[in-house]
């Protein structure tokens, strides 16, 4: 047992942060650093540069752009990026369309897309949840009917995250209605958002953003060479494409840079005759949340390294990942939220821009206006990826043998 | 970065297992064993020396098998889980690593071959009424006199007092303020020297401790343990080895406290069903886990940085792994008591012995209040450590 990083590794470390922050636009690291959003451009931009270095997808198999890195190696990685608030490349492309396609597509399928993918000339969403099919997904009602080269796609999706920026679709919709199981008769469908039928909705958050919409498909014809893997064995890449989403979902980088932020900006909140940091329950709170991430790094950090054959065989830790990790970055946002404190009442509209010379918020500090957005926002993290209690169903079942 | 036991790791896991595990599995038993002497079985403490885990910690050139911590933990946790009461942490965890660090080689010669055969036993006279949980606010004290030093001074809730063979007491020396770092010297003393009084108790875990009195207790110069004025450091490298251990101690107790939970959810019957069909109940047995393997994860973090050479980094490391370990002992203590129900609040079913040890573990060493202090006194925890 021996729980440093290796030299090598701490190197590895020190490259690939040294890469973020020479490489990716401070503007954009700055912008998702202080909890704004970052556009599509900027987003695109950064993926690209990632991808020139080979460090957009790394996971991936090297003959088709990995980089045939070590479970910790990957995890370093991950980390690093996150602390240093580069956008991620998009995840519904890296991680779950794109290992799907290379563990269940066909050879053309890989040559066209898989590029793609990597560099980000398409963005692509994800078409799994539905109006009646939340965390019951295998109850989808969506169908795809065959009709000589087409399949015909029609029904709705819903929670389709940055739908308004893709290009792409991936969905699962059920080509055999009569099927004995409600998960037999599922076929995984990548879609061209452009085909006639296919209309976005977005739907307005409790923070103020269209982060997530609803997909209608009305009598779409897309061509049966778009099918990833067998008819009606769709639920198979489901399946696969869950277990892969377990992987980052901790977002343990991610909750780090935001305490750093707060430990930052509360030494310069006033209160009293000081700061809000001389504040002893606030300080304790955030030391509180602290611990807590500490141990679910080293959690993470267990699950990585009894992975370092690549077998992705279950490990009893690694489903607690994204209970604790979704909890504390909640608790993150709650004392971001508090330490705004009455100001974060004040709403920056962000479909206005400010105007040149103004200050950059009505009232307060200028960066008290994304601590309730946010706050609201990350209500979404314990009930996306399959809720919290949906996880305290499979940890119950799989690991406690219920 | 590998957290898998080595292969001598493995063995010692498996061959204390075997030892202590059949040793406590009954508790009529366990009720017979704390009726003896001490408190605890002298034929499993040879046992134990025979199995050379009383010499797990010191170096080779001192007869013992070069161990660190986390050659403790594998210990400590078959000892939590077991609810073994033989007075490892006191002898060995504690009274072993002061001969280790602070012995000279004279001390560490006499005192080192007898601990790891079973006859000597060392208990750590250190908790005095006013400290609570610091631990440089030392009163006791010892002053120059002919041919050495008088102690004067009293110790509380000495961790099985009553039974050790020589006591290491901590003393204020110099004239520093009575919570000072500096200042404070230790001193390995014979428990039977004139002018030590102990009064024994039972502890609420089924352990044994003492309250100890110096009364113009005279020791050599020779008895000073480590240098002069600078125990205090001493003290805190040994104690954060301790918390190091109880961690470990508490993690087995929490394995073995989920598993007879999950165990009772599967076989206990109400409604016609066993009752770990109820969503509610499996949710917490959900909880209680998460919480155990949030504590295993920091367990492992404060066997790494026990010894850890930066003071701020090894201060905020192991603060950070009892806060941790205390938040989900007082979980999983609680939760498997309520879950089991009437049973688990009675003395003849092993749940509520757990929850007692656990609770117990909560305010050894320092409560959670105390190492939050500690680790928002170093500043950040994910910078320091």
């Amino acid at each position: 047992m021996d729980l440093r990083f290796t030299p090598e590794e701490v190197a590895f470390r020190d490259e690939m942060r040294s890469f973020f922050r020479n490489n990716i636009p401070a503007s954009t690291r700055e912008r998702l650093g202080a909890g704004r959003h970052v556009g599509r451009e900027a987003w695109v931009e950064s993926q690209q540069i990632l991808n020139r270095a080979g460090l957009a997808v790394p996971h991936w198999p090297v003959q088709y752009g990995g980089r045939g890195w070590s479970p910790i190696q990957l995890f370093i990685y991950n980390e690093e990026m996150l602390k240093e608030n580069v956008p991620a490349p998009l995840p519904f492309g890296t991680h779950m369309v794109g290992p799907v396609i290379i563990a269940f597509g066909t050879e053309e399928q890989k040559a066209h897309y898989l590029p793609r993918i990597a560099n980000m000339d398409d963005w692509w969403c994800q078409g799994f949840s539905e109006p009646g099919a939340g965390s019951d997904l295998a109850s989808l009602k969506t169908r795809a009917v065959r009709d000589g080269d087409h399949y015909v796609i029609n029904g709705q999706k819903t929670w389709t995250t940055l739908a308004q920026w893709a290009n792409w679709i991936f969905v699962l919709a059920r080509t055999n209605p009569e099927a004995r199981k409600p998960q037999e008769g599922i076929s995984f469908i990548l879609v061209d958002m452009k085909t006639p039928g296919v209309t976005v909705r977005p739907i307005q958050l409790i923070d103020g953003e269209a982060e997530v919409n609803e997909v209608w498909f009305d009598d779409v014809r897309v061509p049966v060479a778009n099918l990833v893997g067998e008819e009606n064995r769709g639920w198979d890449c489901a399946k696969f494409l869950l277990g892969n989403e377990r992987s980052n979902i901790a977002r343990i980088g991610a909750s780090k840079s935001r305490l750093k932020r707060i430990r930052e900006l509360a030494r310069q909140v006033p209160a009293g005759d000081g700061a809000l940091w001389d504040d002893m329950g606030f300080r304790r709170r955030v030391n509180a949340v602290e611990v807590e991430l500490k141990a679910l790094e080293m959690t993470q950090l267990r699950v990585v390294a009894a992975d370092r054959d690549h077998s992705n065989k279950p490990n009893p830790a690694s489903s607690i990942l994204k209970i604790k990790g979704s909890e504390i970055q909640q608790a993150t946002t709650e004392l971001a939220l508090e330490m705004a404190g009455p100001f974060a009442l004040a709403y920056h509209d962000a479909e206005h821009d400010i105007p040149e010379g103004a200050n950059d918020l009505p009232d307060g500090f200028g960066w008290a206006d994304t601590a309730a957005p946010e706050y609201f926002n990350y209500r979404k993290v314990s009930i996306y990826g399959g809720s919290n209690e949906i996880q305290r169903n499979i940890i119950a079942k799989m690991v406690l043998g219920f | 970065m590998d957290f898998e036991y080595s292969d001598e790791q493995r063995m010692l896991k498996d061959s204390v297992d075997r030892l202590i595990g059949p040793a406590y599995d009954d508790l009529v038993r366990r009720r017979e064993t704390q009726k003896q002497p001490g408190g605890f079985s002298a034929e499993l403490w040879s046992k134990y020396a025979e199995l050379g885990l009383l010499a797990v910690n010191f170096s080779e050139e001192d007869g013992g098998f070069g161990g660190g911590p986390v050659e403790t933990m594998v210990v400590m946790e078959a000892i939590g889980r077991g609810l073994a009461l033989e007075p490892y942490l006191a002898t060995v965890v504690f009274g072993g690593n002061f001969l280790r660090l602070g012995g000279t080689a004279e001390q560490r010669a006499q005192t080192i071959p007898a601990v790891a055969d079973g006859s000597l036993k060392l208990a750590f006279a250190h908790v005095e009424r006013q400290a609570r949980y610091d631990l440089f606010d030392v009163r006791t004290h010892a002053r120059k006199s002919a041919g050495g030093y008088t102690i004067e001074g009293d110790k509380s809730v000495v961790v099985h007092g009553d039974s050790a063979d020589k006591l290491i007491v901590s003393a204020r020396t110099s004239s520093a303020s009575q919570r000072d770092r500096h200042g404070i010297t230790l001193f390995l003393v014979d428990a039977d020297t004139p002018g030590i009084s102990r009064r024994d108790f039972p502890t609420q875990d089924g352990q044994r401790g003492a309250s100890v009195s110096f009364g113009s207790v005279v020791v050599p110069d020779t008895a000073i343990l480590g240098t002069l004025d600078h125990g205090g450091e001493l003290i805190e490298q040994v104690t954060d080895i301790a918390i190091a251990a109880v961690c470990a101690e508490a993690v087995g107790a929490m394995t073995a406290l989920h598993a007879l939970t999950l165990d009772y959810l599967k076989t206990r019957r109400q409604f016609g069903v066993p009752i770990g069909s109820f969503q509610a109940l499996q949710h917490k047995a959900v909880d209680m886990f998460t919480a155990l393997e949030q504590a295993r994860s920091m367990e492992y973090y404060a066997a790494m940085m026990a010894t850890a050479p930066s003071h701020t980094a090894r201060r905020a490391a192991i603060s950070a792994a009892k806060v941790q370990i205390n938040n989900s002992a007082r979980f999983v203590g609680q939760t498997a008591v309520q879950l089991h129900g009437g049973i688990g609040v009675t003395m003849e079913y092993r749940a509520g012995h757990y929850f007692k040890r656990l609770t117990m573990i909560e305010s050894l060493l320092g409560d959670t209040d105390h190492h939050m202090r500690q680790i928002d006194s170093i500043g950040s925890l994910l910078e320091a450590a």
